[in-house]
């Protein structure tokens, strides 16, 4: 019970070493054997994912959701997938063909790539990469280099322009995301993903820079194209987006890709600010290290089905500007922010927790005000608009 | 061969090969009967007029550029902030000059109209 990852690793070691092969192939061939393993059970995991994101959103809108397939509407997306693998596949015309077909291909990859880093229990991860968090951030873009290698491929000016306004909001959610990392990569002194997680033994990141953690799930649900900020898709603007010449499993890639990655913005956003595995516990019981790290991923994954289903969508200038002229300059000032007083708070001895805390809740309260003001000169001028229009009316009756 | 990378090496391909396998998988098991009409762009049943590449406002690319100038300055940044165990209150105070620097370059993208959306 002490160590059963550990366990089962050395016994396979052990296996393959007594059936004469080098201990380090044997070693490689674990890796490769975890590999797809990891991979596997993560497209699978796709099949439950999805139809409980259904369920959920239905029930967020008051109606049942997927209930037919098996019971409770288990088997939905199983059968989806039997649906779409037996569609005509239609390749239009003029399509750019290999770039056409790797398209969805990358943005799966992307998705599991990031996987390789993520530790699910003390002793029980794909590996350690002392650039952890650099890593997530650069497979993570490939998948925005598949979304526009799909609309570019597609010979659709539609597609074309879907993928130019998903770079566009893609891109721009990046900066707060790799500045908001900045956070816990200084207060670990790492940047391997295992080192954030052991450095937040006495204290969750959440804790000590609750703000970073609110702008990181804001941009990462950015980043996954998700209601609020679905513009990727425009069924009345731009046909559909940038996936219109797709059909069958190619276009199915997509949402697996979409779906998978809403769940690890909760596997993330739990493991750099949550603790990840840790929990009373834990250290001594891996096992309870990996129920502990799936439930917060479950919570903060159920937190953005929850927002996906109560928030309308917003425009796309409203998209940009919110990014660049509220998070990208909010993370900036955090950065500053969490350097400075956590540094002070080191060589004066006060209390890292609490100065922070401090720091935080006085930043909060400064953003609330300058928010609070810019809502109220809106108003006033949207009035003054009304005021102006209302005179016009009048002027013309007479 | 205690590489960490090892594990990568062997996650992205396999990354790739399943997806391309079902999709594999839906294009021998989907019929085929192409023709002329079915290859055409779709636009929701109206014929399609002129050029595909058609031209696409500029924002999108000034946009691009600011974000290549901060991320390029983003990923500096992350040397400074894993040493920052090791730093005195001085150097951190250094990292945020740098900071500042970029905020600056932000505020005059901001006056210079790069921001808006119009």
């Amino acid at each position: 019970m002490g160590d059963p990852f550990g366990i089962i690793g050395r016994w396979l070691i052990d296996l393959v070493t007594g059936l004469g092969m080098e201990p380090g192939a044997a070693l490689t061939l674990l890796r490769f054997l975890g590999a797809a393993i990891l991979a596997t059970v993560l497209l699978l995991a796709c099949f439950f994912l999805i139809v409980a994101e259904r369920k959920l959103l239905g029930r967020f809108q008051d109606r049942y959701g997927p209930n037919r397939v098996g019971p409770w509407g288990v088997f939905q997306t199983v059968a989806d997938f039997v649906k779409l693998i037996g569609k005509e596949i239609v390749i239009p015309d003029g399509i750019d063909k290999p770039v056409y077909w790797l398209a969805p291909l990358l943005v799966v990859m992307s998705v599991v790539g990031i996987w390789a880093v993520v530790p699910f229990a003390p002793g029980f991860r794909g590996t350690d990469l002392n650039v952890g968090v650099l890593y997530i951030v650069s497979i993570g873009a490939i998948g925005t280099l598949g979304i526009i290698m799909a609309g570019w491929s597609s010979n659709n000016k539609f597609a074309l322009l879907g993928a130019f306004r998903a770079v566009a909001q893609l891109v721009s959610y990046e900066i707060p995301m790799v500045l908001t990392l900045l956070i816990p990569t200084m207060l670990a002194g790492s940047m391997g993903v295992t080192a954030i997680v052991e450095a937040q033994k006495d204290l969750w990141f959440i804790a000590a820079a609750p703000l970073a953690a609110a702008v990181f799930l804001i941009s990462s649900v950015a980043e996954n194209g998700r209601a609020p900020f679905d513009l990727m898709e425009g069924e009345s603007e731009i046909v559909a987006g940038f996936n219109i010449e797709y059909g069958g499993l190619a276009f199915g890639m997509f949402y697996v890709g979409e779906f998978l990655h809403a769940f690890t913005v909760g596997v993330l956003f739990s493991t750099l600010f949550l603790g990840g595995w840790r929990g009373p516990g834990a250290e001594a019981y891996p096992l309870l290290g990996l129920v502990y790290f799936f439930a917060k991923a479950l919570a903060v994954w159920f937190l953005t089905i929850w927002v996906r289903g109560s928030f309308p969508r917003v425009r796309i200038d409203q998209l940009l500007a919110l990014n660049w002229k509220f998070l990208t300059p909010l993370a900036l000032v955090i950065v500053a922010l969490t350097a400075v007083v956590d540094k002070m708070a080191a060589e004066q001895g006060w209390s890292q927790l609490l100065s922070l805390l401090a720091a935080n809740a006085v930043l909060a309260l400064v953003m609330f005000a300058v928010l609070g003001a810019y809502g109220r000169s809106v108003r006033r001028r949207e009035e003054k608009l009304r005021g102006n229009a209302a005179a016009l009316q009048a002027g013309s009756a007479r | 061969m205690h590489d960490p990378w090892v594990f990568v090496a062997f996650l992205l391909p396999i990354g790739l090969l399943l997806p391309a396998v079902a999709v594999l998988m839906g294009i021998l098991l989907g019929p085929r009967k192409p023709n002329a009409i079915k290859g055409t762009t779709y636009e929701c049943g109206i014929e399609t007029v002129g050029d595909t590449w058609v031209q696409f406002r500029a924002s999108y690319y000034i946009f691009a550029l600011i974000f290549v100038v901060f991320d390029v300055e983003a990923v500096f940044l992350f040397p400074w902030a894993v040493a920052y165990n090791r730093m005195e209150l001085y150097m951190v105070l250094e990292g945020v000059l740098f900071l500042l620097i970029l905020a600056a370059g932000l505020l005059y993208a901001w006056r210079k109209g790069a921001l808006e959306w119009v």
